[in-house]
C-alpha cells in the first residue's frame, strides 16, 4: 500500500474536489432559474404597477380598451371560477370520500383511480373542445358562464379529488375505529371523526385549485368568454369577460397593440396577484395546520 | 326505551345508506368523465373522415383547411411543431431539472430547501398567458435582436418558454423519485467513505432511474399540452420549419386558433376534434407510462 | 500494548437531548470490544460517533476527543472520508445496494481507487472468502444482492466493509435481524476477523456479548458504568448497576 499512496492520494483529493465544488456547479443552473423567476416577476411589476389604481380595478374598459379599467374581467373571472367550484367541490369531495372510505380494493377501484389521475394530465384545450361539444352544443347551454364554469369544473375535478383523498387518507384509522366501536354508523364516523380533521387539507386543495383555475384560458375560449360586453354578466347564460383572456386579447389581437400594452401589463399583474394570493394563502394554511396537528408525527 | 330507539336508528341507517350511495355515484361520475371525453372526441373526430381521407390526415404535409378549392388537412406540420418545440424544451429542462432535483434532494437542507421548492412551485402556478406575454414582450425582441432575425416569434421562442414551463414538473417529480430511495442506501455508501457527490450519482440516481424517467415523461406531457403560451410566441404558421427561427404551429394552438373560425358541422370543425383525439391519446399514453414507471421504482425498494 | 482507539470525555447532544455523558474508555487492537446496555442508552450513538456518522443528523453537538493513532477523530481538520475508509461499519438491518453481488463489493474499492480490472475481481473474491460467503455465491456473482437470504446479505455487507481495507470494524447489532443459525455463523466470523481487525460490537444480547467479546463496556442512560475484560465483568461486575443488568433485574 505504501507504493500506491502518492497516486491514491492525488486521485482522492480530486474526488473530494468534485464533491464540494461539483454540487455548487449543479447549483448554478438552479440559481439561474430562480433568478429568472424573480426577474420575470419584477419586470412585470415594474411595467404594470404604474397602471394599477383603484379606478383601474373598478372601472370597465373605455375607448376601445385603450383607457379605463378591468373591473368586468375581475367579476367574470371570479364568477366563472365560483361556478366551476359549485360543480367540482361537492362531486370531488364525495368521490374522495368514496375512494378512501368505501371503495373495495379491487380492479374496478383501481380503474376509477387511474382514470381520475389520467384526467389530471389531459391538456386544457381538450377540455375546451369537450366543453364546446357537450355544454355549448349538445346540451344547448350556449356561450355562457354556465358552459365555461362546467368546463372548468371538469378540469379541476381531478385536482380536488386528489388533494381531498390525500387529506382524508392521512387521518389515522384509529379515529374511525374508536367511533365505530362506540356504535356509530359508517357515515356518522366519517362525518364526526374524519372530515373535521381532514377539512384543512381539503380546503388547501380547493384553494390551490382556485389559483390554477383562475389562470386558465383554453377551457373558456370557446365556451363563453368574450372580448367585450357592455354590461356585467347578470345571469348564468350571459357571456363574460375574464382576466386571462383579456390579457391574451390585448397582447395579440388588439388593433392598437402598443397603445394598450400598459393595460396588458396591468392585467397581467392583477391576474398574477389573484393566483399568487390563493397559492400563498394555501401554503401558509398548510404550514399552520401541519404544525397544529398533533396526531401527525 | 326499545320503542323510542328503533325509529331513530332506522333513520340513521337510512342516512348512512344514502350517504354511501351519493359517494359511490360521485366517484363513478368522475371516472365516467374520462370515458365521456374520449367518446365525444372520437365521435366528432371520425366525422372528419367522411370528407378527408384518413391517410391524407395522418401523413399530409400541408395544413390549410381554409384554402380555396383544395383544403388540406395534413397533420405533419402540426405534429412537427409540437414535437420540435417540446424537444427543445426537454433539451433545456431535462438536464437542468434533474441536476436541480439532485441538489435539492441530496444537498440542500432546512429552510433553503423549503424556500427553493416553494419558489419553484409558485412558478409552476403562473398562468400560461402571463408566461406567453413575457415571451412576447421580452424574449421575442431579445431573440430578434441577438440573432438578427426579423421576428422573435418562432420555434426557438416557443421551445425556450416551454422549457421553463416544464422545469417545475421535472424538478418536483424527480425530487420525489430521489426522496423515495431508502436512506439505508446512502448510509451504506457514506459508511464506506463515499462523498455525497459519489453517493448521489452512483447510488441514489441509478436507484431512482424509473422515477426520473417518469419525471421526463410528465415534463414532455406538460410541454405538448400547453396552448396559450405557445399561441402567443410561436408565430403560428402551419408550416414545416427549416430552422429554429421559423414560425410553427402546434396541435394545441391549431385547435385554439381555428375552433372559432371554423363553421359548425364542417369538415374543418370535425378535424379539430380529430386533432383533439390525437392530443388526448398522446397525453393519456404519456401519463399511463409515467405512472407505471413510478410504481416500478417504488416496488424495486421492497424486494 | 497501545490502545487502538481512546475515547476521552465524550459528550453528545441531539438538539437539547444529552445523549452521551462524559464517556471515557480505551479500545484495544485486534480484539472484540462489546458495548452493551438497555435499549435507548446510547450504544448505537456512541458507535456512530467513531466513524462520524452522527454528522449526518442535524443538530448534533459533540465535545471531548476520540484519539485513533494519535489523531483526534472529532477534530474539524479530520478528513471524514478517509476516516470512514479506515473505520468500517455493518448496520443492524442488512443494506446491500440494489446492484449485483459483485458490484456491491466493487463499489468501495472503486471510489477509493484501490486498483482496477482484475485487481477488483481478486479483491471481491478475497473479501467474500474472508466473510465466509464465497462458496455460496461464487457461481452467481452477478445476481442481484437482494436474492440472498438475510444472513447472506449481512455477510455480504461484511465483505463490502472489508473490501476497502479498514483497520477498525464497527458492528451495530449485526445479528438482531437474523435467525439464530445465521447469527451463530456471524459470531464465528467475528471470532476469525479479530485476528486482523479491531472490532467494536454493539449488542443488546448479553449472551452474545459474553460469547463473542474480549472486553466489555456497559452503558446506561448515556453514562459509561463499567469497562473491563469480559470474563471479569460477567463473573464479578464492579458496579451494582452492571450486576443488576446482567442478572436481568432490568433490561
Amino acid at each position: 500500500m505504501t507504493g500506491h499512496e502518492p497516486a491514491q492520494g492525488r486521485r482522492l483529493r480530486r474526488t473530494r474536489f468534485a464533491s464540494n465544488y461539483g454540487f455548487w456547479a449543479l447549483g448554478i443552473p438552479l440559481a439561474a432559474f430562480l433568478v429568472f423567476i424573480v426577474y420575470m416577476f419584477a419586470y412585470l411589476l415594474r411595467n404594470g404597477l404604474g397602471v394599477i389604481s383603484w379606478r383601474f380595478l373598478t372601472q370597465p374598459p373605455l375607448n376601445g380598451m385603450t383607457e379605463g379599467g378591468i373591473w368586468p374581467c375581475i367579476v367574470g373571472t371570479v364568477l366563472v371560477t365560483f361556478v366551476s367550484l359549485v360543480f367540482s367541490v361537492p362531486i370531488g369531495v364525495f368521490s374522495a370520500i368514496y375512494l378512501s372510505e368505501y371503495a373495495p380494493a379491487n380492479f374496478a377501484t383501481r380503474g376509477i383511480r387511474s382514470s381520475i389521475r389520467s384526467l389530471a394530465g389531459i391538456p386544457s384545450i381538450v377540455y375546451g373542445l369537450f366543453g364546446v361539444a357537450l355544454f355549448v352544443s349538445a346540451m344547448k347551454l350556449g356561450l355562457s358562464i354556465l358552459s365555461s364554469g362546467l368546463t372548468l369544473g371538469l378540469m379541476n375535478l381531478p385536482w380536488i379529488i386528489a388533494t381531498a383523498e390525500e387529506a382524508i387518507s392521512a387521518i389515522p384509522g384509529s379515529f374511525r375505529e374508536g367511533a365505530l366501536a362506540l356504535g356509530t354508523t359508517k357515515w356518522e364516523a366519517i362525518r364526526h371523526n374524519v372530515l373535521p380533521y381532514a377539512f384543512p387539507g381539503i380546503l388547501t386543495g380547493i384553494l390551490l385549485a382556485v389559483a390554477r383555475t383562475m389562470g386558465e384560458t383554453a377551457p373558456i375560449l370557446f365556451t363563453g368568454v368574450t372580448y367585450y360586453t357592455r354590461q356585467l354578466p347578470n345571469s348564468l347564460s350571459s357571456k363574460f369577460m375574464a382576466l386571462p383572456y383579456h390579457l391574451f386579447a390585448l397582447a395579440t389581437q388588439h388593433d392598437q397593440m402598443m397603445k394598450v400594452r400598459p393595460i396588458a401589463f396591468g392585467t397581467a399583474i392583477v391576474l398574477l396577484a389573484f393566483v399568487l394570493l390563493f397559492d400563498v394563502v394555501a401554503f401558509v394554511f398548510r404550514l399552520r395546520t401541519a404544525s397544529a396537528n398533533k396526531w401527525q408525527v | 326505551m326499545a320503542g323510542t330507539g328503533r325509529p331513530r336508528f332506522r333513520s340513521r341507517k337510512l342516512t348512512d345508506k344514502a350517504a354511501g350511495a351519493v359517494f359511490r355515484a360521485s366517484s363513478l361520475l368522475s371516472a365516467v368523465v374520462l370515458l365521456g371525453i374520449l367518446l365525444f372526441l372520437l365521435l366528432y373526430g371520425v366525422r372528419t373522415f367522411r370528407e378527408v381521407p384518413i391517410l391524407r390526415f395522418l401523413f399530409g404535409t400541408v395544413w390549410n383547411p381554409d384554402a380555396y378549392g383544395e383544403p388540406a388537412y395534413g397533420l405533419i406540420p402540426l405534429v412537427l411543431g409540437s414535437l420540435l418545440s417540446t424537444a427543445i424544451a426537454l433539451i433545456i429542462a431535462v438536464p437542468l431539472g434533474i441536476a436541480s432535483a439532485i441538489l435539492i434532494s441530496e444537498r440542500l437542507k432546512g429552510w433553503v430547501r423549503v424556500a427553493t421548492k416553494t419558489l419553484v412551485e409558485l412558478f409552476a402556478g403562473f398562468p400560461s398567458v402571463v408566461l406567453g406575454f413575457f415571451g412576447l414582450v421580452v424574449l421575442a425582441p431579445f431573440i430578434a435582436h441577438t440573432f438578427h432575425v426579423p421576428s422573435g416569434l418562432n420555434l426557438l421562442n416557443a421551445g425556450v418558454l416551454l422549457g421553463f414551463m416544464s422545469l417545475p414538473t421535472i424538478i418536483s417529480v424527480s425530487d420525489d423519485a430521489l426522496r423515495v430511495v431508502p436512506h439505508s442506501y446512502r448510509e451504506a455508501a457514506y459508511a464506506l467513505g463515499a462523498t455525497p457527490w459519489t453517493t448521489a450519482f452512483r447510488i441514489v440516481l441509478p436507484a431512482a432511474r424509473s422515477g426520473i424517467l417518469a419525471a421526463v415523461m410528465l415534463g414532455f406531457g406538460r410541454a405538448v399540452g400547453e396552448t396559450m403560451a405557445v399561441m402567443m410566441v410561436a408565430g403560428n404558421a402551419a408550416i414545416i420549419p427549416h430552422s429554429l427561427f421559423d414560425p410553427i404551429r402546434t396541435i394545441t394552438s391549431t385547435i385554439a386558433i381555428e375552433l372559432g373560425e371554423s363553421a359548425f358541422g364542417s369538415a374543418h370543425y370535425y378535424s379539430l376534434f380529430a386533432l383533439g383525439c390525437v392530443l388526448f391519446i398522446i397525453a393519456l399514453g404519456t401519463n399511463l407510462v409515467a405512472e407505471s414507471l413510478i410504481k416500478r421504482e417504488k416496488r424495486s425498494f421492497t424486494l | 500494548m497501545t490502545n487502538k482507539i481512546t475515547v476521552e470525555g465524550l459528550n453528545l447532544w441531539f438538539s437539547d437531548n444529552h445523549v452521551l455523558k462524559d464517556v471515557s474508555f480505551a479500545i484495544p487492537p485486534n480484539a472484540v470490544t462489546a458495548i452493551m446496555g438497555p435499549s435507548g442508552c446510547g450504544k448505537s450513538t456512541l458507535l456512530r460517533t467513531i466513524n462520524r456518522m452522527n454528522d449526518l443528523i442535524l443538530g448534533t453537538r459533540v465535545t471531548g476527543r476520540i484519539m485513533m493513532d494519535g489523531q483526534d477523530i472529532l477534530a474539524d481538520s479530520t478528513d471524514v472520508i478517509e476516516l470512514r475508509k479506515r473505520v468500517g461499519m455493518v448496520f443492524q438491518k442488512p443494506n446491500p445496494f440494489p446492484k449485483s453481488i459483485f458490484e456491491n463489493i466493487a463499489f468501495g474499492p472503486r471510489i477509493h481507487h484501490l486498483g482496477a480490472g482484475s485487481e477488483i475481481a481478486e479483491r471481491v473474491e478475497r473479501t467474500l472468502v474472508a466473510a465466509n460467503l464465497w462458496d455460496e455465491v461464487k457461481h452467481r456473482l452477478h445476481d442481484n444482492a437482494f436474492c440472498l437470504s438475510g444472513g447472506q446479505q449481512q455477510r455480504l455487507c461484511m465483505a463490502r466493509c472489508l473490501s476497502v481495507e479498514p483497520e477498525v470494524i464497527l458492528l451495530d447489532e449485526p445479528a438482531s435481524a437474523l435467525d439464530p443459525l445465521s447469527s451463530a455463523r456471524l459470531e464465528e466470523l467475528i471470532g476469525q476477523l479479530k485476528k486482523n481487525y479491531t472490532i467494536i460490537i454493539v449488542t443488546h444480547n448479553m449472551q452474545q456479548a459474553a460469547r463473542v467479546s474480549d472486553w466489555c463496556a456497559f452503558l446506561m442512560l448515556g453514562e459509561l458504568v463499567e469497562f473491563d475484560r469480559t470474563d471479569r465483568i460477567f463473573t464479578k461486575p464492579g458496579d451494582k448497576r452492571t450486576e443488576d443488568f446482567l442478572s436481568g433485574r432490568f433490561g
